[in-house]
């Protein structure tokens, strides 16, 4: 499938399906992000959201389908290969996943160090991140130091600071207050206006989905129930989607 | 009836989570000749669990050594054999007492500390962040840690069994005016090869066992919060097990190959 624009996309799902026993979480769940897109999967708790971004960077295998990233089938790569795959790929994680042993720096430095070429311009790189995400005063302190909205500023700064093309966010809005939720949606977005890249983003607000989204997909009984803008969607009549959006 | 399934059971789970540790251990043997090595890692986790558990060791041992001579002096006194003292300790600490108390006390502390940790770790996602990254966890994390508690144990049994020594001449400095140098004239006179060598084989076997069970506890930690505790819990009675499995296949072993 190729957009409008003739481009092919730098994400592809196919028939995903994964099971647990008798549980079928994931129906045959497809998806396509493109270029410097911002697609937004919206979906109830336990409707497979997180078994699918799981699947996506192979923290999980799924039971059939493909997933195609940047042209090359994950499912068929080598560990060494899926490594260096994952470092075009930035993950933000719900409950941020610093590293409580290790500074701000060394959370930061962490992703680099598998690349003896960024050895000497760690320092200039982790300075950089931490500037996009507004907190360069917090390089030295530890997890433990920081509020939550901040935890989940240094997870986004970790995320991009090796230039991702594909960043995926897991619920980043959820458990933050109104207003620094707020923040970090409008820092979602002056980084993918920076660093043009393409973003996934699972998440159940609403008002992170209109603000964000180019297009969204609702994720309902294991398959892509529907897919359009966040005006399509949200003028839809079916049931089922409109209760999203109550 | 219902007994019979509930044995049956937990039998079932216990083969069960044998057959899981022998993977885990078997993956770990794996990976652990293969690049990359994060030596850096290794002396950290070395430093932290050398640093962090000397006092416990020196405190532990000082006592074994202490309790032990005075326990032991009114029955020698009864067959007129104080003099043999220095020997019997020293063979008894160095030999079995020294390695296996130390290694327990280890149990304890480091193996629950590594069940908790990388269970923290599993639960807070920190584990999958690291894989997401790019970097394989098993070896940052589970490789340097297993190395690490075996090569530091052998070192605190060491450090332990001559505090333990020193405690048992203070005693007998004090209550039996034996000298210092005469006392360890008699230790070092009663040690062979055969006492010291055996016991620091099996105190690496100690170490790996403690790290071993403390991280395949810690990694596959998989309920939540809950998980944590748990996973810490498991990992010293599990590792304390594990210890004096290690220990009979030890002594059985020596036997052979050192006349006891």
């Amino acid at each position: 499938m190729k957009n409008e624009n003739n481009i092919a996309p730098i994400l592809k799902i196919q028939n995903l399906k994964k099971s647990f026993g008798d549980n079928h979480v994931l129906n045959g769940f497809s998806l396509n992000l493109f270029e410097a897109e911002n697609l937004v999967l919206m979906g109830r708790s336990g409707s497979g959201k997180s078994v699918m971004i799981k699947c996506l960077v192979n923290l999980m295998q799924p039971d059939s389908g493909s997933i195609e990233i940047m042209g090359k089938d994950i499912t068929k790569l080598n560990q060494k290969e899926m490594n260096n795959l994952r470092t075009e790929i930035g993950f933000l994680f719900q409950g941020s996943a610093l590293y409580d042993s290790m500074t701000v720096r060394e959370n930061l430095e962490f992703p680099l160090r598998k690349f003896p070429e960024y050895v000497n311009k760690s320092e200039e790189l982790v300075l950089e991140a931490l500037e996009s995400v507004g907190l360069k005063s917090a390089i030295d302190l530890m997890p433990e130091e920081l509020s939550g909205g901040m935890k989940r500023r240094i997870a986004l700064a970790r995320a991009i600071i090796l230039r991702p093309k594909i960043i995926i966010y897991d619920e980043p809005t959820t458990g933050l207050d109104p207003i620094t939720a707020k923040e970090i949606i409008q820092l979602m977005k002056g980084i993918q206006l920076k660093f043009k890249t393409s973003s996934l983003i699972i998440t159940h607000d609403v008002d992170c989905a209109r603000v964000i989204s180019d297009r969204m997909i609702l994720l309902i009984d294991g398959i892509n129930y529907i897919e359009g803008t966040f005006k399509e969607l949200s003028n839809s009549t079916d049931k089922k989607v409109q209760e999203f959006f109550k | 009836m219902g007994i019979l399934l509930k044995i049956v059971e937990t039998t079932k789970t216990f083969l069960t989570e044998i057959g899981e540790l022998s993977l885990f251990a078997q993956r770990f043997f794996k990976e652990v000749f293969t690049r990359p090595f994060e030596f850096k890692e290794l002396l950290i986790q070395g430093y932290k669990m050398g640093n962090k558990s000397l006092l416990l060791v020196g405190v532990t041992g000082f006592i074994l050594g202490l309790v032990f001579t005075l326990q032991s002096r009114p029955t020698l006194s009864e067959f007129g054999a104080e003099s043999w003292m220095p020997s019997m300790v020293s063979i008894s600490i160095v030999r079995e007492l020294g390695p296996v108390i130390i290694a327990l006390i280890c149990a304890g502390k480091l193996s629950s500390g590594i069940g908790a940790e990388l269970g923290s770790m599993r639960v807070t996602e920190q584990i999958d962040a690291m894989e997401v990254s790019g970097t394989n966890p098993f070896k940052y994390l589970v490789i340097t840690r297993i190395l690490a508690a075996t090569l530091i144990l052998p070192l605190l049994i060491i450090f332990g069994d001559a505090i333990a020594l020193f405690g048992s001449a203070l005693i007998e400095n004090l209550k039996g005016d034996v000298s210092f140098q005469l006392y360890f004239n008699k230790v070092f006179n009663a040690l062979k090869f055969s006492d010291i060598i055996p016991a620091t084989i099996k105190s690496f076997f100690f170490g790996f066992s403690i790290g071993l069970v403390g991280c395949f506890k810690g990694y596959n930690c998989k309920k939540g919060t809950v998980g944590v505790g748990e996973a810490s819990n498991t990992a010293v009675v599990y590792a304390s097990m594990l210890l004096f499995i290690v220990d009979f296949i030890a002594v059985f072993i020596s036997d052979i190959f050192f006349e006891i």
